[in-house]
């Protein structure tokens, strides 16, 4: 029997092993020496790089924010691209794993002597290419990493989004604001920073506004059933659940919640936005809220006209992903402008003074630690699609 | 009173499951000695098998009886052949050898299975989760007080058809022939070649049986959490594993028990403790029941196994 205790130490122990990402593999060598230099701008074009996940189960994310990118630099080649050079991009897939990103990045920077970086969806990606394009001294923009590390790595790192606390805050006054909510649960993916970021922020918020939190309980990735969590949760009896998780817990989680008579909204973050929500809840998910980047509903005529032409050129409606991708590469061009040159140094600087640029997800002022300062829209999940419910200002 | 029915309604049916994978665990341990890590992950695949199988019959067609009945058999014929060539490529070429090379052995093909399910190109299914299709449509079987507890007839439906295999493995082990070539390989496999038992057969036959189960088992599964994904054979099959160590290694009402006991103590730490707490308490549970009762809660009881 003593072989036996020994095997299961064995397998808890390989188990976790098998969790972890590996990331002894990206190569370290090329990454950190700044490259000499380079003289990117020459010839009649200017080379721009992406990184995105073009395949792996996080594609959906990588290909839409390469299609708003493209999309931005053929509208800028045909107003006649920056000073008088032709915008070109090259794409690397990065399979949606850090190392592949940081080994991406080391290539687009030394051999590709891109004169920008724009990338990465996921947080724990756009960290990895911050590490290589900070060194180097390449500026970069990551369209839609919301942890707050992105850009602490650097002077160089930017984004175009806001960071992952403000949506708790958002969600917090909407739901006392608009839903007049008193007393709330939390249930929440016990491991994922995104998650207790979000937690975290919107737990203060609510309580200062008065609401209660009645009960906290949690999760793990990769859980499927939750209704030890949600029979708890129905106990404290609240008149709504904050659940700041992704998309393949939060199906499930809103069947099960709805299964054991729960029939409080259920509250989120951009963490559930995809199409997966609705094959994995069904109609149990509707009527929920949560809070994102961007609406493809909203009204004013400047998302209007973008939708209408993203649809025409890839004939679907464009995410939050393709359109905060279309304004990263849009801040990037017009900081390219008004640059005195092209060497990186200096759309460095010129980016680092973007001042209310009109994107389509809002306008875009830069803080002075390099993230956007911006508005966040709240959705209502609805057949199929979201429903734009509001906007919330910071 | 409502919510502790309801949390003890959940525990049984999350440990129904724990107590089905537990089976196949205990089975092939029993003629084997070999703690078959890939389990769960036999048990991920077929409950692939069964989503494909219910997609290609379509909405009406596989809620049907005549429906539900194809897709439990494919699936259970295909986990049934995947543990066959499991057994004679793998487990076989190492049975002469340490039984730690086998052990390591199981591990490999666990993760060649679980992540070798999250390639995406030809029938591989990709690592994305998906819902699996309501074969049994939910309804609800049982209504107490004003929504306080409610029992789905899919509960009862699982409990039923775990106690059902319990007494039918039970009595295929002790009541055939074929049962008592499994003791007495089981006991003393190069005796057991002596005597005329065809080892070989007995213990590939064992393997169809344990996959066999595992896959009906990943289907009530999937029928409790509606979502399929490559990993999900992972925790099920360390938590059944656990379940069946609990309950006495080898040993087949022990599987069951031990299952349900998991189920019901991991949902109770849920309800009435910290939620995070639920892992580091089922592993505890196992440490303690091993201290108290090295050979399990069962173990000694048979002095035979099976």
């Amino acid at each position: 029997m003593r072989t036996l205790l020994a095997a299961t130490a064995a397998a808890a122990v390989l188990l976790g092993a098998g969790c972890e990402k590996k990331s002894a593999t990206a190569p370290a060598g090329p990454a950190a020496a700044p490259a000499p230099a380079p003289a990117p701008s020459a010839g009649n074009t200017v080379l721009i790089g992406e990184v995105f996940s073009l395949t792996g189960d996080k594609a959906t994310f990588g290909i839409s924010s390469r299609n708003g990118i493209e999309m931005a630099v053929k509208e800028a080649n045909a107003a006649g691209g920056v000073k008088g050079k032709k915008i070109e991009t090259r794409v690397y897939d990065d399979q949606g794993k850090p190392e592949e990103a940081a080994n991406a990045t080391t290539r687009l920077v030394n051999q590709d002597q891109v004169v920008l970086v724009l990338g990465e969806v996921a947080s724990s990606n756009s960290i990895a290419m911050a590490h290589v394009a900070q060194p180097a001294q390449v500026p970069m923009i990551t369209p839609t990493s919301t942890n707050p590390k992105v850009t602490e790595v650097g002077d160089y790192i930017f984004r175009v989004c806001f960071i992952d606390p403000f949506q708790g805050f958002v969600m917090a006054k909407f739901a006392r604001d608009n839903l007049k909510l008193n007393k709330v649960a939390v249930l929440r993916d016990l491991r994922s920073d995104y998650s207790t970021g979000l937690t975290d922020v919107f737990t203060r918020k609510f309580t200062e506004m008065g609401g209660k939190i009645v009960a906290v309980e949690t999760y793990n990735q990769g859980d499927s059933d939750f209704r030890g969590q949600l029979t708890a949760i129905k106990r404290a009896g609240p008149d709504g659940i904050y659940i700041p998780g992704y998309y393949n817990e939060v199906g499930v989680i809103a069947k099960q919640a709805r299964e054991l008579g729960l029939t409080v909204p259920l509250m989120g973050g951009d963490g559930w936005d995809s199409e997966k929500l609705f094959e994995l809840g069904g109609s149990a998910v509707e009527g929920h809220y949560l809070s994102n980047h961007y609406s493809a509903d909203d009204p004013s005529p400047r998302v209007r006209k973008f939708v209408a032409d993203y649809k025409a050129a890839y004939g679907s409606v464009p995410d939050a992903l393709a359109t905060i991708a279309y304004d990263a590469a849009g801040v990037a061009i017009a900081a390219m402008r008004r640059a005195p040159d092209l060497s990186r140094k200096s759309i460095r600087d010129a980016i680092a003074q973007t001042k209310d640029y009109p994107g389509v997800g809002g306008s875009v002022t830069l803080d002075e630690r390099r993230n956007a300062v911006k508005p966040a829209v709240v959705l209502k999940v609805g057949k199929g699609k979201f429903d734009y419910v509001t906007t919330i200002n910071p | 009173m409502g919510e502790f029915v309801q949390h003890l309604i959940n525990g049984l049916a999350a440990g129904t499951i724990y107590a089905l994978v537990a089976l196949g665990y205990t089975m092939v341990y029993g003629v084997l000695k070999l703690i078959n890590f890939a389990h769960g992950d036999v048990m991920m695949v077929g409950t692939f098998f069964a989503y494909a199988v219910a997609r290609g019959l379509g909405r009406p067609a596989n809620t049907s009886f005549l429906g539900v009945t194809v897709i439990f058999l494919v699936a259970m014929a295909g986990c049934a052949l995947l543990g066959l060539v499991i057994e004679r490529f793998a487990y076989r070429p190492l049975r002469e050898k340490p039984r730690l090379t086998a052990l390591i052995t199981a591990i490999g093909i666990s993760f060649t299975l679980s992540y070798g399910f999250q390639l995406d190109f030809g029938p591989l299914p990709g690592a994305a989760p998906r819902a699996f299709p309501e074969i049994i449509p939910p309804r609800e079987w049982l209504i107490l007080g004003d929504r306080a507890v409610v029992i789905w007839n899919w509960q009862v439906i699982s409990l039923g058809i775990a106690l059902l295999l319990m007494v039918a493995l039970q009595s295929l082990v002790y009541r055939t022939r074929f049962g008592r070539a499994m003791r007495a390989v089981s006991f003393d496999h190069r005796t057991a070649a002596l005597m005329g038992i065809p080892v070989d057969r007995v213990i590939a036959l064992t393997f169809m049986l344990g996959s066999a189960l595992a896959a009906g088992a990943g289907i009530l599964f999937a029928l409790k959490d509606t979502v399929v994904q490559p990993l999900m054979g992972l925790y099920v099959g360390l938590k059944a594993f656990v379940a069946a160590v609990i309950g006495g290694i080898g040993n087949v009402p022990g599987a069951v028990v031990g299952g349900l006991l998991l189920g019901l103590v991991e949902e109770f730490v849920v309800g009435y403790s910290a939620s995070s707490w639920r892992d580091a308490v089922a592993f505890s549970f196992l440490i303690l029941v091993l201290l108290v009762r090295p050979s399990g809660l069962f173990g000694r009881a048979t002095a035979e196994k099976v």
